[in-house]
């Protein structure tokens, strides 16, 4: 293998740099200084960053999908969804007889008149089976609907509509009172989690803290199997499927591969926002939502991975700033956001980081090479 | 089972285009180390003889047998890769967004080709070795870091060529490799596969006539999905039902 390029070494320089910054220097600022100084990071501004690292692991494996191996997913939703269904469906159980109606069951399943736990609940009474599950049940559901598709191979535009076509399926199973999963208005209300209560902010900021570590752990599985040759399969398949068979490799085999690893993070996202959020519904897991996680990747820039970082926390960013202010502009200004991406920045704000460094870097050495012309002339 | 010595081995093997036969009862057997040409007009089988053989077209009826009892039917096209046989397709079909080297590296031969092996793996100092003399017979050493899509035309065929010959198969398949090259490529592309006929076998598809004539040893021409004429150029070109062929259509084309 050649030896790594001096962007590969900027990017481990820049992993560490920003791992420091989310893990040390933010913490510090939340609980360092005084809440009116300038330097203070507000528990609030805190908890809404986590949730947007927590979007960041999804982006990733959704880059490693469609950045790499070119399949694009439409479907990155209902992992995710799935992923925070599970831990939802523990933080439920977790409030006990605190509830509303001081039932042990799920105030939704007393209002809807279910009198016994469904048995699909009770195995998340356990906080790791919890995790686990929401682990396992994403990537098992990717393992099986990729296989068949892989295998069918369907591919492109088909598979983007069949991923589609999941997430509408998933929005509406999850919207049903009767799947006892809270239909629409889905799982709220947590109280605790492994004792700790949700709304202390020490509670908050240990769960900030563990959603940039699963971020670096992501970040740096994702940059492990890209630089494999492995990594270099998957640009292969994007590059020419054809040839990869007649080079002795089974796209299939490494495309369900890949789209395990991405429904994993997908889940691992889920997971992590739950109990940052306090809520998880249908809304976030169908159609739209999964549209924009594509979205999110596509302005960060594609087969970066850093771009699938920058473009989740921006993306998000930005419609906080813009829901706040102008609620009602924010569908036009992110559909606007993505057709002036795909139509003048393909490569999207890693692609325009790169295109300034290259310029600069132009610059830099023609000026060297007009002195030495004049030292000769001298 | 199959005659002795023959690397590749097809028995009535028919495809069917929804009525269209591309191939009809055809009969193809080529010799270890041998290098045979095929020839014959548009829309007579050719490349549909090499996805045969290759697993990417299932026949209708017939059997393929690779070397001494492989039969090859119902395999999928990178299982019949990694077996040992290796296709060179008509315009060249690379890894664009890699880099030269990683395109053969990717190619090279390996015990093993799954995600978990291909994961962990890295490439041993004989493995560079490897594909450190192809860059030298492909004569793209200095190229070895550009990004394969940057290459010209003719540079990718050899690109192409050099993937290939890393999968060290025992017989390759060849489709049009001149196509669009200069005559100066021409001949060194005609060079380099007779010196790979020393070690491997190899079919090679080709409509020009003087390149079959540098390189050839033994020709098969196809017509209409059949055998219709094997034998030496001299041979195939004195032959009545091939100047047919060719000259015929050559008259209708006149009138």
């Amino acid at each position: 293998m050649p030896p790594p390029s001096s962007a590969e070494r900027h990017e481990g320089t820049l992993f560490w740099a920003v791992g420091f910054v989310l893990l040390f220097v933010l913490p510090v600022l939340n609980v360092l200084p005084a809440e009116d100084s300038w330097l203070h990071v507000s528990d609030f501004a805190l908890n809404r960053f986590g949730k947007f690292l927590a979007f960041a692991i999804l982006a990733l494996g959704l880059d490693l999908i469609w950045g790499y191996a070119g399949i694009l997913s439409l479907g990155q939703g209902v992992f995710f969804g799935i992923g925070a269904y599970c831990m939802g469906m523990h933080l439920m159980l977790t409030i006990g007889s605190q509830s509303v109606y001081g039932s042990a069951l799920p105030d939704f399943m007393v209002w809807n008149q279910v009198t016994e736990l469904p048995f699909f609940w009770k195995p998340f009474y356990s906080f790791s089976a919890a995790v686990l599950a929401g682990l396992l049940a994403p990537a098992c559901f990717a393992l099986i609907f990729g296989f068949l598709a892989f295998r069918s191979r369907i591919r492109g535009v088909y598979f983007a509509i069949i991923t589609q076509a999941l997430a509408l399926m998933a929005w509406l199973v999850f919207n049903r009172n009767e799947t006892n999963l809270g239909g629409t208005n889905g799982l709220t209300d947590f109280k605790t989690l492994l004792g700790f209560r949700l709304s202390a902010s020490d509670t908050q900021l240990a769960l900030y803290v563990m959603t940039v570590l699963c971020l670096g752990g992501a970040y740096a599985l994702c940059r492990w199997i890209i630089a494999s040759r492995a990594g270099r399969v998957l640009i292969a398949i994007r590059d020419s499927e054809q040839r990869v068979r007649f080079s002795g490799y089974s796209p299939s085999t490494y495309k369900l591969f890949v789209f395990v690893v991405s429904a994993l993070l997908a889940g691992l996202a889920g997971i992590l926002y739950v109990p940052q959020v306090g809520i998880i519904t249908p809304a976030q897991m169908g159609v739209l939502p999964s549209l924009e996680m594509v979205v999110w990747v596509a302005v960060g820039g594609r087969a970066t991975l850093v771009g699938a970082i920058v473009g989740a926390v921006g993306v998000n960013l930005g419609r906080s700033i813009l829901t706040n202010s102008f609620p009602e502009l924010w569908p036009f200004f992110l559909g606007g956001l993505f057709v002036v991406v795909v139509l003048l920045f393909p490569d999207g704000v890693m692609g325009i980081a790169k295109q300034v460094r290259g310029k600069l870097a132009e610059k830099a050495v023609r000026l060297p090479k007009t002195s030495a012309v004049e030292g000769e002339q001298a | 089972m199959t005659e002795h010595g023959s690397i590749i081995y097809l028995e009535g093997i028919t495809v069917d285009y929804d009525g269209f036969k591309a191939l009809n009862n055809l009969n193809f057997i080529v010799n270890h180390r041998e290098l045979r040409v095929v020839i014959g007009p548009n829309g007579a089988g050719k490349t549909t003889l090499l996805d045969v053989i290759s697993g990417k077209t299932k026949p209708a009826a017939g059997r393929v047998i690779f070397g001494k009892d492989r039969d090859l039917m119902g395999m999928r096209e990178y299982e019949i890769t990694q077996l040992g046989i290796g296709r060179k397709f008509q315009a060249p079909s690379i890894y664009g967004n890699l880099s030269v080297w990683e395109n053969l590296d990717l190619s090279l031969s390996r015990p093993s080709k799954g995600v978990f092996a291909t994961l962990r793996g890295t490439s041993t100092a004989a493995e560079r070795e490897e594909i450190d003399r192809t860059l030298e017979t492909i004569g793209l050493t200095e190229q070895l870091r550009k990004r394969a899509g940057s290459l010209s035309h003719g540079q990718k065929q050899w690109l192409e060529i050099g993937m290939v010959i890393l999968q060290d198969p025992e017989l390759l398949l060849v489709d049009e490799p001149v196509a669009g090259m200069t005559d100066e490529e021409t001949e060194q592309t005609g060079r380099l596969l007779q010196s790979l006929a020393e070690k491997h076998a190899i079919i090679v598809i080709e409509h020009d006539m003087e390149f079959v004539r540098q390189i050839a040893r033994i020709v098969t021409v196809l017509h209409e999905g059949t055998v219709i004429c094997e034998g030496t150029v001299e041979k195939v070109q004195a032959d009545d039902r091939v100047r047919e062929i060719y000259l015929g259509r050559q008259k209708v084309a006149h009138v």
